[in-house]
Protein backbone atom coordinates (compact mmCIF):
# COMPACT_ATOMS: atom_id res chain seq x y z
CA UNK A 1 0.00 0.00 0.00
CA UNK A 2 3.01 2.65 1.13
CA UNK A 3 6.42 1.74 -0.60
CA UNK A 4 8.81 4.61 -0.18
CA UNK A 5 12.55 4.13 -2.01
CA UNK A 6 15.43 6.31 -1.21
CA UNK A 7 12.91 9.22 0.49
CA UNK A 8 14.50 12.14 1.99
CA UNK A 9 13.08 15.38 2.31
CA UNK A 10 15.01 18.92 2.49
CA UNK A 11 13.76 22.47 3.74
CA UNK A 12 15.63 25.02 2.24
CA UNK A 13 19.07 23.37 3.74
CA UNK A 14 18.08 21.66 6.36
CA UNK A 15 17.75 17.96 5.32
CA UNK A 16 14.89 16.60 7.96
CA UNK A 17 14.74 12.78 6.13
CA UNK A 18 17.35 10.97 4.25
CA UNK A 19 17.49 7.98 2.54
CA UNK A 20 14.51 5.87 3.64
CA UNK A 21 13.02 2.68 2.39
CA UNK A 22 9.94 0.56 3.49
CA UNK A 23 7.03 -0.95 2.84
CA UNK A 24 3.99 -0.85 4.43
CA UNK A 25 1.59 -3.35 3.39
CA UNK A 26 -2.03 -3.49 3.75
CA UNK A 27 -3.68 -4.66 6.93
CA UNK A 28 -0.32 -4.04 9.10
CA UNK A 29 0.58 -0.90 10.94
CA UNK A 30 4.01 0.89 11.29
CA UNK A 31 5.41 2.53 14.04
CA UNK A 32 7.43 5.40 13.66
CA UNK A 33 9.51 6.98 16.69
CA UNK A 34 12.38 9.20 17.23
CA UNK A 35 13.00 12.58 19.38
CA UNK A 36 11.43 15.65 18.51
CA UNK A 37 12.54 16.83 15.42
CA UNK A 38 13.71 13.83 13.79
CA UNK A 39 11.16 13.82 10.84
CA UNK A 40 7.92 11.57 11.75
CA UNK A 41 5.51 14.66 10.91
CA UNK A 42 7.46 15.57 8.10
CA UNK A 43 7.41 11.47 6.80
CA UNK A 44 3.52 11.27 7.68
CA UNK A 45 2.83 14.18 5.94
CA UNK A 46 4.84 13.06 2.31
CA UNK A 47 2.48 9.75 2.68
CA UNK A 48 -0.63 11.90 2.57
CA UNK A 49 0.59 13.75 -0.08
CA UNK A 50 1.01 17.22 1.66
CA UNK A 51 4.40 17.77 0.74
CA UNK A 52 6.48 16.10 -2.09
CA UNK A 53 10.17 14.02 -1.09
CA UNK A 54 13.02 16.17 -2.43
CA UNK A 55 15.05 12.92 -2.85
CA UNK A 56 13.63 9.84 -3.84
CA UNK A 57 9.75 8.43 -4.46
CA UNK A 58 6.84 7.65 -2.11
CA UNK A 59 4.17 5.46 -3.35
CA UNK A 60 0.79 5.66 -1.75
CA UNK A 61 -1.92 3.26 -3.49
CA UNK A 62 -4.91 5.17 -2.36
CA UNK A 63 -7.08 7.68 -3.79
CA UNK A 64 -6.54 10.46 -1.29
CA UNK A 65 -10.20 10.74 -0.10
CA UNK A 66 -9.35 7.08 2.13
CA UNK A 67 -7.00 8.06 3.68
CA UNK A 68 -7.63 9.55 7.37
CA UNK A 69 -5.23 12.07 8.40
CA UNK A 70 -4.14 13.37 12.06
CA UNK A 71 -2.00 15.96 12.18
CA UNK A 72 -0.46 18.17 15.18
CA UNK A 73 -3.27 20.53 14.76
CA UNK A 74 -6.71 19.62 14.65
CA UNK A 75 -7.51 20.75 11.30
CA UNK A 76 -10.79 22.03 12.05
CA UNK A 77 -12.00 25.62 11.93
CA UNK A 78 -12.37 27.17 15.47
CA UNK A 79 -15.04 29.81 14.39
CA UNK A 80 -17.34 27.08 13.69
CA UNK A 81 -18.39 24.38 16.03
CA UNK A 82 -18.04 20.85 16.43
CA UNK A 83 -20.91 19.67 14.59
CA UNK A 84 -20.50 22.30 11.77
CA UNK A 85 -16.66 21.35 11.54
CA UNK A 86 -17.98 17.03 11.04
CA UNK A 87 -21.18 18.48 8.56
CA UNK A 88 -18.25 20.12 6.35
CA UNK A 89 -15.70 17.22 6.17
CA UNK A 90 -18.85 14.89 5.63
CA UNK A 91 -20.06 16.73 2.78
CA UNK A 92 -16.03 16.94 1.31
CA UNK A 93 -15.46 13.23 1.99
CA UNK A 94 -18.95 12.89 0.67
CA UNK A 95 -19.78 10.25 3.40
CA UNK A 96 -23.49 8.79 2.98
CA UNK A 97 -24.79 8.75 6.27
CA UNK A 98 -23.20 12.10 7.44
CA UNK A 99 -25.44 12.64 10.73
CA UNK A 100 -25.89 9.14 12.20
CA UNK A 101 -21.89 9.11 11.34
CA UNK A 102 -20.83 12.02 12.71
CA UNK A 103 -23.45 11.86 15.75
CA UNK A 104 -21.76 8.35 16.60
CA UNK A 105 -18.41 9.21 16.55
CA UNK A 106 -19.48 12.70 18.47
CA UNK A 107 -21.14 10.57 21.52
CA UNK A 108 -18.04 7.87 21.18
CA UNK A 109 -15.27 10.68 21.72
CA UNK A 110 -17.47 12.42 24.42
CA UNK A 111 -18.42 15.58 22.67
CA UNK A 112 -22.15 14.62 21.82
CA UNK A 113 -23.03 17.53 24.99
CA UNK A 114 -20.79 20.32 23.56
CA UNK A 115 -21.11 19.47 19.63
CA UNK A 116 -22.64 22.73 19.16
CA UNK A 117 -19.91 24.56 20.87
CA UNK A 118 -17.47 26.66 19.08
CA UNK A 119 -13.96 24.75 18.80
CA UNK A 120 -12.12 28.01 19.84
CA UNK A 121 -13.75 27.31 23.39
CA UNK A 122 -12.36 23.44 23.55
CA UNK A 123 -9.12 22.40 25.71
CA UNK A 124 -6.29 20.58 23.93
CA UNK A 125 -7.84 17.81 24.83
CA UNK A 126 -11.35 18.12 23.56
CA UNK A 127 -9.36 19.30 20.22
CA UNK A 128 -7.44 16.53 19.40
CA UNK A 129 -10.93 14.57 20.28
CA UNK A 130 -12.76 15.92 17.76
CA UNK A 131 -9.61 16.21 14.98
CA UNK A 132 -10.07 12.09 15.88
CA UNK A 133 -14.10 12.40 14.02
CA UNK A 134 -12.71 13.89 12.02
CA UNK A 135 -10.30 11.46 10.79
CA UNK A 136 -12.41 8.70 11.19
CA UNK A 137 -15.84 10.38 9.74
CA UNK A 138 -15.42 8.85 6.10
CA UNK A 139 -14.27 5.29 7.43
CA UNK A 140 -10.79 5.80 5.89
CA UNK A 141 -8.57 2.73 4.34
CA UNK A 142 -5.54 4.27 5.66
CA UNK A 143 -4.58 5.66 8.65
CA UNK A 144 -1.92 8.19 9.19
CA UNK A 145 -1.53 9.60 13.05
CA UNK A 146 0.67 11.81 13.98
CA UNK A 147 0.89 11.58 17.87
CA UNK A 148 -2.74 10.22 18.57
CA UNK A 149 -2.14 10.66 22.38
CA UNK A 150 -1.09 14.02 22.38
CA UNK A 151 -3.24 16.11 25.06
CA UNK A 152 -5.14 13.70 25.90
CA UNK A 153 -6.33 12.78 29.37
CA UNK A 154 -6.65 9.06 30.86
CA UNK A 155 -9.78 7.88 29.46
CA UNK A 156 -9.27 9.42 26.11
CA UNK A 157 -6.14 7.60 25.47
CA UNK A 158 -7.82 4.52 26.01
CA UNK A 159 -10.33 5.68 23.50
CA UNK A 160 -7.40 6.00 20.93
CA UNK A 161 -6.38 2.31 22.85
CA UNK A 162 -9.82 1.12 21.55
CA UNK A 163 -9.76 2.64 18.06
CA UNK A 164 -5.84 1.21 17.20
CA UNK A 165 -6.98 -2.05 18.59
CA UNK A 166 -10.09 -1.96 16.38
CA UNK A 167 -8.14 -0.94 13.19
CA UNK A 168 -4.98 -3.01 13.63
CA UNK A 169 -5.86 -5.62 10.93
CA UNK A 170 -8.50 -4.58 9.43
CA UNK A 171 -6.79 -1.02 7.85
CA UNK A 172 -3.78 0.14 7.22
CA UNK A 173 -1.54 2.24 9.90
CA UNK A 174 1.53 4.81 10.15
CA UNK A 175 1.27 5.44 13.29
CA UNK A 176 3.91 8.61 14.63
CA UNK A 177 4.73 8.76 18.46
CA UNK A 178 7.26 9.60 21.04
CA UNK A 179 5.63 7.67 23.83
CA UNK A 180 5.79 4.31 21.44
CA UNK A 181 4.27 1.71 24.46
CA UNK A 182 0.85 1.68 23.83
CA UNK A 183 1.12 1.25 19.98
CA UNK A 184 4.22 -1.53 20.24
CA UNK A 185 1.78 -4.54 20.94
CA UNK A 186 0.27 -3.92 17.70
CA UNK A 187 2.68 -2.63 15.33
CA UNK A 188 3.87 -5.35 12.90
CA UNK A 189 6.93 -3.28 11.89
CA UNK A 190 9.03 -0.19 13.30
CA UNK A 191 10.78 2.56 11.39
CA UNK A 192 13.38 4.71 14.07
CA UNK A 193 14.03 8.11 13.19
CA UNK A 194 17.63 9.32 14.15
CA UNK B 1 -23.19 18.23 -9.31
CA UNK B 2 -21.21 16.77 -6.36
CA UNK B 3 -18.47 19.91 -7.49
CA UNK B 4 -21.64 22.92 -6.81
CA UNK B 5 -22.53 20.60 -3.64
CA UNK B 6 -18.94 21.00 -2.44
CA UNK B 7 -18.56 25.08 -3.73
CA UNK B 8 -21.98 25.42 -1.66
CA UNK B 9 -21.05 24.00 1.45
CA UNK B 10 -17.52 26.09 1.19
CA UNK B 11 -19.12 29.02 0.15
CA UNK B 12 -21.91 28.94 2.94
CA UNK B 13 -18.55 27.87 5.47
CA UNK B 14 -16.95 31.03 4.63
CA UNK B 15 -20.21 33.30 5.24
CA UNK B 16 -20.29 31.97 8.02
CA UNK B 17 -17.17 32.49 9.34
CA UNK B 18 -17.55 36.00 9.00
CA UNK B 19 -20.64 36.16 10.44
CA UNK B 20 -18.96 34.63 13.28
CA UNK B 21 -16.09 36.47 13.42
CA UNK B 22 -16.57 39.79 12.11
CA UNK B 23 -13.05 40.31 10.50
CA UNK B 24 -13.32 40.82 7.54
CA UNK B 25 -16.07 43.05 6.26
CA UNK B 26 -16.37 45.64 8.76
CA UNK B 27 -12.85 46.68 8.21
CA UNK B 28 -13.31 47.03 4.18
CA UNK B 29 -16.87 49.21 4.91
CA UNK B 30 -15.00 50.97 6.93
CA UNK B 31 -11.66 51.45 5.31
CA UNK B 32 -13.63 52.36 2.17
CA UNK B 33 -15.80 54.92 3.66
CA UNK B 34 -12.67 56.34 5.17
CA UNK B 35 -10.28 56.27 1.79
CA UNK B 36 -13.78 58.25 0.40
CA UNK B 37 -13.42 60.71 2.92
CA UNK B 38 -9.78 61.29 3.28
CA UNK B 39 -9.91 61.78 -0.88
CA UNK B 40 -13.03 64.10 -1.07
CA UNK B 41 -11.21 66.72 1.60
CA UNK B 42 -7.49 66.20 -0.44
CA UNK B 43 -9.17 66.78 -3.85
CA UNK B 44 -9.37 70.06 -5.11
CA UNK B 45 -12.93 72.00 -5.26
CA UNK B 46 -12.43 72.46 -9.56
CA UNK B 47 -11.14 68.61 -9.80
CA UNK B 48 -12.36 67.04 -12.85
CA UNK B 49 -14.49 63.69 -12.50
CA UNK B 50 -12.04 61.70 -14.01
CA UNK B 51 -9.62 62.36 -11.43
CA UNK B 52 -12.11 61.53 -8.77
CA UNK B 53 -13.21 58.52 -10.92
CA UNK B 54 -9.96 57.42 -10.42
CA UNK B 55 -9.82 57.78 -6.89
CA UNK B 56 -13.03 56.07 -6.59
CA UNK B 57 -11.09 52.99 -8.05
CA UNK B 58 -7.99 53.26 -6.01
CA UNK B 59 -10.14 53.37 -2.78
CA UNK B 60 -11.85 49.42 -4.06
CA UNK B 61 -8.72 48.28 -5.06
CA UNK B 62 -7.58 48.98 -2.36
CA UNK B 63 -10.69 47.74 -0.08
CA UNK B 64 -10.24 44.57 -2.35
CA UNK B 65 -6.81 43.94 -1.49
CA UNK B 66 -7.37 44.61 2.52
CA UNK B 67 -9.92 41.58 1.93
CA UNK B 68 -8.20 39.24 0.07
CA UNK B 69 -4.97 39.76 3.22
CA UNK B 70 -7.80 38.13 5.32
CA UNK B 71 -9.56 35.27 3.30
CA UNK B 72 -7.06 33.16 4.21
CA UNK B 73 -6.84 33.43 8.06
CA UNK B 74 -9.21 30.86 9.11
CA UNK B 75 -7.29 28.37 6.58
CA UNK B 76 -3.67 29.50 8.29
CA UNK B 77 -4.95 29.05 11.50
CA UNK B 78 -4.77 25.02 12.56
CA UNK B 79 -3.38 24.47 9.22
CA UNK B 80 -7.12 23.94 8.04
CA UNK B 81 -6.71 24.30 4.39
CA UNK B 82 -4.60 20.89 4.74
CA UNK B 83 -7.65 19.45 5.99
CA UNK B 84 -9.17 20.75 2.88
CA UNK B 85 -6.75 19.81 -0.15
CA UNK B 86 -7.22 16.35 1.39
CA UNK B 87 -10.73 15.97 0.85
CA UNK B 88 -11.38 13.94 -2.43
CA UNK B 89 -13.38 17.00 -3.57
CA UNK B 90 -11.54 18.94 -6.87
CA UNK B 91 -9.66 21.29 -5.13
CA UNK B 92 -10.79 23.86 -7.76
CA UNK B 93 -14.10 23.63 -5.79
CA UNK B 94 -11.87 25.61 -2.59
CA UNK B 95 -11.07 28.71 -4.99
CA UNK B 96 -14.58 28.70 -6.59
CA UNK B 97 -16.27 29.23 -3.06
CA UNK B 98 -13.26 31.59 -1.62
CA UNK B 99 -13.88 33.84 -4.59
CA UNK B 100 -17.53 33.79 -4.33
CA UNK B 101 -17.06 34.70 -0.72
CA UNK B 102 -14.95 37.40 -1.87
CA UNK B 103 -17.05 38.79 -3.92
CA UNK B 104 -19.98 39.15 -1.65
CA UNK B 105 -17.57 41.48 0.55
CA UNK B 106 -16.88 43.06 -2.25
CA UNK B 107 -20.54 43.73 -2.81
CA UNK B 108 -21.28 44.74 0.25
CA UNK B 109 -18.61 47.30 0.51
CA UNK B 110 -19.81 48.49 -2.89
CA UNK B 111 -23.13 48.93 -1.72
CA UNK B 112 -21.94 51.20 0.23
CA UNK B 113 -19.09 52.43 -1.46
CA UNK B 114 -21.21 53.80 -4.20
CA UNK B 115 -23.58 56.12 -2.56
CA UNK B 116 -20.72 57.25 -0.70
CA UNK B 117 -19.12 58.38 -3.95
CA UNK B 118 -22.23 60.30 -4.82
CA UNK B 119 -22.35 62.09 -1.78
CA UNK B 120 -19.09 63.13 -2.13
CA UNK B 121 -18.33 63.31 -5.72
CA UNK B 122 -20.11 62.55 -9.07
CA UNK B 123 -23.55 61.04 -9.44
CA UNK B 124 -23.12 57.23 -9.94
CA UNK B 125 -24.21 56.66 -13.52
CA UNK B 126 -25.34 52.65 -14.77
CA UNK B 127 -22.25 52.28 -16.87
CA UNK B 128 -19.84 52.66 -13.19
CA UNK B 129 -22.16 50.36 -11.76
CA UNK B 130 -21.58 47.99 -14.37
CA UNK B 131 -18.03 48.77 -14.40
CA UNK B 132 -17.75 47.80 -10.64
CA UNK B 133 -19.78 44.55 -11.17
CA UNK B 134 -17.48 43.45 -14.11
CA UNK B 135 -14.35 43.92 -12.11
CA UNK B 136 -15.54 42.41 -8.96
CA UNK B 137 -15.26 39.11 -10.98
CA UNK B 138 -11.95 39.75 -11.94
CA UNK B 139 -10.64 40.90 -8.86
CA UNK B 140 -11.83 38.44 -6.99
CA UNK B 141 -11.11 35.48 -9.02
CA UNK B 142 -7.20 37.17 -9.38
CA UNK B 143 -7.07 37.68 -5.83
CA UNK B 144 -8.70 34.87 -4.31
CA UNK B 145 -5.68 32.38 -6.03
CA UNK B 146 -2.85 35.51 -5.25
CA UNK B 147 -4.18 35.43 -1.53
CA UNK B 148 -4.03 31.84 -1.21
CA UNK B 149 -0.25 31.82 -2.87
CA UNK B 150 0.60 34.59 -0.44
CA UNK B 151 -0.92 32.43 2.41
CA UNK B 152 1.68 30.01 2.22
CA UNK B 153 3.87 32.31 2.60
CA UNK B 154 5.99 34.32 5.80
CA UNK B 155 6.20 37.38 4.15
CA UNK B 156 2.25 37.27 2.89
CA UNK B 157 1.63 41.14 3.88
CA UNK B 158 4.14 41.89 1.28
CA UNK B 159 3.78 39.26 -1.21
CA UNK B 160 0.21 39.51 -1.98
CA UNK B 161 0.34 43.31 -2.94
CA UNK B 162 2.78 42.82 -4.59
CA UNK B 163 1.63 39.91 -6.48
CA UNK B 164 -1.75 41.60 -6.66
CA UNK B 165 -1.35 45.38 -8.19
CA UNK B 166 0.25 44.47 -11.15
CA UNK B 167 -1.78 41.77 -12.13
CA UNK B 168 -4.93 44.16 -11.40
CA UNK B 169 -4.03 47.18 -13.75
CA UNK B 170 -6.41 46.53 -16.56
CA UNK B 171 -8.99 45.91 -14.24
CA UNK B 172 -8.34 50.04 -13.20
CA UNK B 173 -7.82 51.05 -16.76
CA UNK B 174 -11.11 48.85 -18.02
CA UNK B 175 -13.22 50.60 -14.92
CA UNK B 176 -12.06 54.35 -15.41
CA UNK B 177 -12.28 54.35 -18.97
CA UNK B 178 -15.80 52.57 -19.22
CA UNK B 179 -16.91 55.04 -16.45
CA UNK B 180 -15.22 58.08 -18.23
CA UNK B 181 -15.81 57.76 -22.27
CA UNK B 182 -19.34 58.03 -24.12
CA UNK B 183 -19.10 55.13 -25.57
CA UNK B 184 -18.07 52.63 -22.64
CA UNK B 185 -18.75 49.10 -24.29
CA UNK B 186 -15.70 48.77 -25.27
CA UNK B 187 -14.08 48.59 -22.04
CA UNK B 188 -16.70 47.27 -20.50
CA UNK B 189 -16.22 44.10 -23.17
CA UNK B 190 -12.44 44.21 -21.90
CA UNK B 191 -13.25 43.93 -18.22
CA UNK B 192 -15.52 40.70 -19.47
CA UNK B 193 -12.64 39.54 -21.12
CA UNK B 194 -9.98 39.71 -18.38
CA UNK B 195 -12.52 38.25 -16.18
CA UNK B 196 -13.22 35.39 -18.91
CA UNK B 197 -9.40 34.46 -19.21
CA UNK B 198 -8.26 35.26 -15.31
CA UNK B 199 -11.13 33.27 -13.93
CA UNK B 200 -10.20 30.08 -16.29
CA UNK B 201 -6.42 30.33 -15.49
CA UNK B 202 -7.02 31.01 -11.50
CA UNK B 203 -9.63 27.92 -11.71
CA UNK B 204 -7.23 25.79 -13.79
CA UNK B 205 -4.19 26.87 -11.47
CA UNK B 206 -5.37 26.70 -8.06
CA UNK B 207 -4.60 23.19 -7.79
CA UNK B 208 -1.21 23.83 -8.11
CA UNK B 209 -0.85 26.81 -5.84
CA UNK B 210 -2.10 24.32 -3.07
CA UNK B 211 -0.28 21.35 -3.45
CA UNK B 212 3.33 21.28 -2.83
Amino acid sequence: MIQARGVGRRFASKRVIRDLDFEVRAGELLLVTGPNGSGKSTLLALMAGLLAPTEGEIEVDLPRGRIGYLAHEALVYKELTALENLELYGRLYHVAERRETTGALLERFGLWEVRHQRVGSFSRGMQQRLALCRVLLHDPELLLLDEPYSGLDASARSLVDDVLAEAAGAKTLVVASHEPEHVRPLATQALALA
Amino acid sequence: MTYFADVAALARKDILLELRSRDTLPAMLLFVVSALVVFHFSLPSDASATASTGLLWIALLFTALLGLGRAFTAEREQRVLDGLVLAPCDRSAIWLAKSLGVLAFLGVAEALALPAYALFFEPVGWELVAAVLLANLGLAAVGTLLAAMAAASRARELLLPLLFLPLVIPVVVGGVGATVVDNPGRYLGFLALYDLIFAILSWASFEYVVAE
